[in-house]
């Protein structure tokens, strides 16, 4: 609480946007909340110095109308696309992208590998609930084999995408899996995340009751967070070798951290003896 | 295919069902090889029951469960290129991520069937009804074939296959039903036995397909040499359509009493004033000028179904005589001189000496109510362009100013 008795968060919200529109038992308050905590930490006061870019689908809604910023809400998939123009327009902002599995991973898969690849400074954070959860709990490249869903009914042939591995193979800076069980850790790595220059991505383990837990039978939003509780914390510097994701075997914890060049300086390096390019 | 006959009413099974679940209940009897689809609303629940039949061992079919819309009409032609029979299903943005590609299976001649629940689209964003998405595809390549109702949308799947697979046609179709007015409403359906959808529908007979044993190259490049010849040529089938179209819905009329037409008159015999419209709000007005007649208004309603190929010769021997035609149309075409539908229409009158007057109405842009209020509103201002000898070229209805 802050000394006028209101939450903390609230500083960085248009209460009149509230109460969000999330369900119940929803994991995305809690990735809002560290997400603030990560911005408090690094001592804004508001979101002036931020832009936010989110696409289609639940987690997209964390960001948008709800961030007292700017915010732009855009198409199915595009977020990051968005987010690049952003950036090389105004590069001294801190373009943030928050979106979900479904969007970053599924239909905008391509963007996400190509803005790591490219190394482009923008923080991307993703709520990853495993399912298309707005649209009524389909089956998506994030659904674990087996599960079921409204169209895997007998449970799901394909194996899941391990999108921090993804994310870390394809060239990020940053890369670390929470879950919405972690807060303090999540909001730590997302600050990381802020200050790191370069493509940088938190992958934050959500639950969808509604969506996901109903159909796939992994219990109410407080069984959800017990399981994520139990998951393997990686050690530090742990070689990351391939696995595929399952229920249990989903490793939390910091996955790429390195400071390799980033683009907009890249860019910078390669014409910037041409003159002034901006 | 055997000859057509009557289904006794005993086989028939009559059930509630969305415009969505009408549609899956269609495909699922239409015995199709391949479905590929990425949820969007308010199509998603084609799809879901789609699926769930499959999983069930109903169908056999494979449902391929992309990564997005690009990807879903993509594999709808691959799968349609070695002869499949294909599915798909989309709305709105999912409609116009499909764009690249709904060119390519119009010009390589796939029969695929392609169910839309019309949606506006971004941004804002918007999940409700309007023609917007569809409409922007006009010029695709596709039939279009809109529906009024969930046992039009259900008939209207089943025949769209055997017109797309005419060796006449080969075209791929989109049957358009209104996203959550249709697609969420529950109706009365009268289902077929599904022998009698396969027996009416029989085997898809590809023209040409991908076959090893005999290879050819499917979309390679045409460049100045034969490119316009390639357009020739699906002109060409586009204007073979109305003919096959009434073949298999005289076929079809055999079996179920039932046949709509390129579009439905409704009480247009005498009518001075015509309302030009489809899809749900052809019921609208329907019931709107039931209520005008009783009141002595000489007012009728041609409902259009298929807006590619636009039946323009039929129209227009409809509407000749009436003094006006009132468009109601769901969608808007920025900066044009009117909006699509009224310049189908208006393009369609233009060589008659004496032509009726043609007033645009846009209505319901991203779902806005459509009440019979707004026909009637429509009507009384034609009523008063009619005395006073002009319209506007179009206005909006129901919207802020």
């Amino acid at each position: 609480m802050n000394p006028a008795g209101k939450h903390f968060a609230l500083q960085y919200l248009r209460e009149e946007t509230l109460q969000s529109p999330f369900c119940p038992g929803c994991g995305n308050g809690i990735i809002t909340n560290c997400f603030f905590k990560a911005v408090s930490d690094l001592g804004h006061d508001d979101l002036s110095k931020f832009a936010f870019v989110s696409g289609i689908g639940c987690g997209a809604w964390i960001p948008s109308p709800h961030f007292r910023a700017d915010t732009l809400h855009t198409t199915h998939g595009r977020a990051i696309a968005f987010a690049t123009g952003l950036k090389f327009a105004r590069p001294e902002l801190e373009v943030v992208v928050i979106s979900g599995d479904g969007d970053l991973a599924a239909i905008g898969g391509n963007h996400l590998i190509h803005a790591a690849r490219r190394n482009i400074d923008l923080t991307v954070i993703c709520s990853n609930n495993f399912i298309y959860g707005m649209t009524g709990g389909q089956v998506g490249p994030t659904t674990f084999y087996g599960d079921r869903t409204s169209t895997t009914p007998y449970g799901n042939p394909e194996r899941p995408f391990d999108l921090s591995r993804l994310v870390a193979a394809a060239g990020a800076n940053y890369v670390a899996r929470w879950t919405t069980a972690h807060p303090n850790q999540a909001a730590r790595s997302m600050k990381t995340a802020l200050e790191r220059k370069g493509f940088t991505f938190i992958e934050m383990v959500s639950q969808c009751p509604t969506a996901y837990g109903r159909r796939a039978k992994t219990g109410d939003s407080t069984e959800m967070l017990k399981w994520f509780k139990n998951l393997p914390v990686r050690k530090k510097g742990e070689a990351i070798e391939h696995t595929v994701p399952t229920h249990q075997g989903m490793d939390l914890g910091v996955f790429a951290d390195r400071h390799e060049p980033e683009f907009t300086e890249a860019m910078e390096q390669t014409f910037g003896q041409l003159g002034e390019i901006r | 295919m055997t000859a057509v006959k009557r289904i006794p009413k005993d086989q028939i099974a009559i059930e509630g069902l969305t415009g969505d679940a009408a549609i899956a209940h269609a495909l699922k009897q239409c015995d199709l090889d391949v479905l590929a689809a990425y949820p969007i609303t308010p199509q998603t629940i084609i799809v879901e029951d789609y699926q769930k039949f499959a999983a069930n061992g109903e169908v056999h079919c494979r449902v391929i469960p992309v990564e997005s819309e690009h990807s879903a009409m993509s594999a709808c032609i691959g799968a349609s290129a070695v002869g499949a029979r294909v599915a798909t299903a989309s709305a709105s943005a999912g409609l116009a991520l499909m764009w690249e590609i709904l060119y390519c299976a119009a010009s390589m001649r796939m029969p695929i069937i392609f169910t839309v629940a019309n949606r506006a689209l971004s941004g804002p964003i918007n999940i409700h009804n309007d023609w917007s998405d569809t409409y922007g595809a006009r010029d695709s390549g596709f039939i279009q074939i809109y529906t009024q109702s969930c046992q039009e949308a259900y008939d209207t799947t089943i025949m769209a296959f055997k017109i797309a697979e005419d060796h006449k046609v080969l075209l791929p179709i989109m049957v358009c039903i209104d996203g959550f007015i249709l697609s969420h409403n529950v109706e009365r359906v009268e289902m077929l036995p599904t022998k009698a959808v396969e027996n009416f529908l029989g085997v898809r007979e590809p023209f040409i397909k991908l076959d090893p044993d005999n290879p050819i190259t499917m979309g390679p490049l045409a460049l100045t040499d034969y490119y316009f010849e390639f357009k020739e040529q699906q002109e060409r089938a586009m204007e073979a359509v109305p003919e096959v179209f009434a073949q298999v819905e005289t076929d079809f009329e055999k079996m179920t009493g039932r046949r709509y037409g390129m579009f439905e008159e409704y009480r247009t015999d005498d009518a001075e004033i015509i309302i030009f419209t489809h899809s749900t709000p052809g019921g609208t007005a329907k019931a709107t000028v039931d209520v005008l007649r009783e009141k002595g208004e000489k007012v009728g309603v041609l409902r259009l179904r298929m807006f590619r190929p636009f039946p323009t010769k039929e129209i227009v021997e409809v509407v000749k005589n009436a003094k006006a035609v009132i468009v109601f149309e769901k969608c808007r075409s920025f900066g044009a001189p009117s909006n699509p539908l009224a310049l189908e229409l208006r393009t369609a009158l233009y060589d008659l000496e004496k032509r009726p007057m043609v007033v645009d109405f846009v209505i319901g842009l991203g779902g806005r109510d459509c009440p019979p209020t707004t026909i009637v509103e429509g009507y009384e201002k034609t009523k008063e362009y009619l005395k006073k000898g002009k319209a506007p070229l179009y206005e909006t209805m129901g919207v802020r100013k």
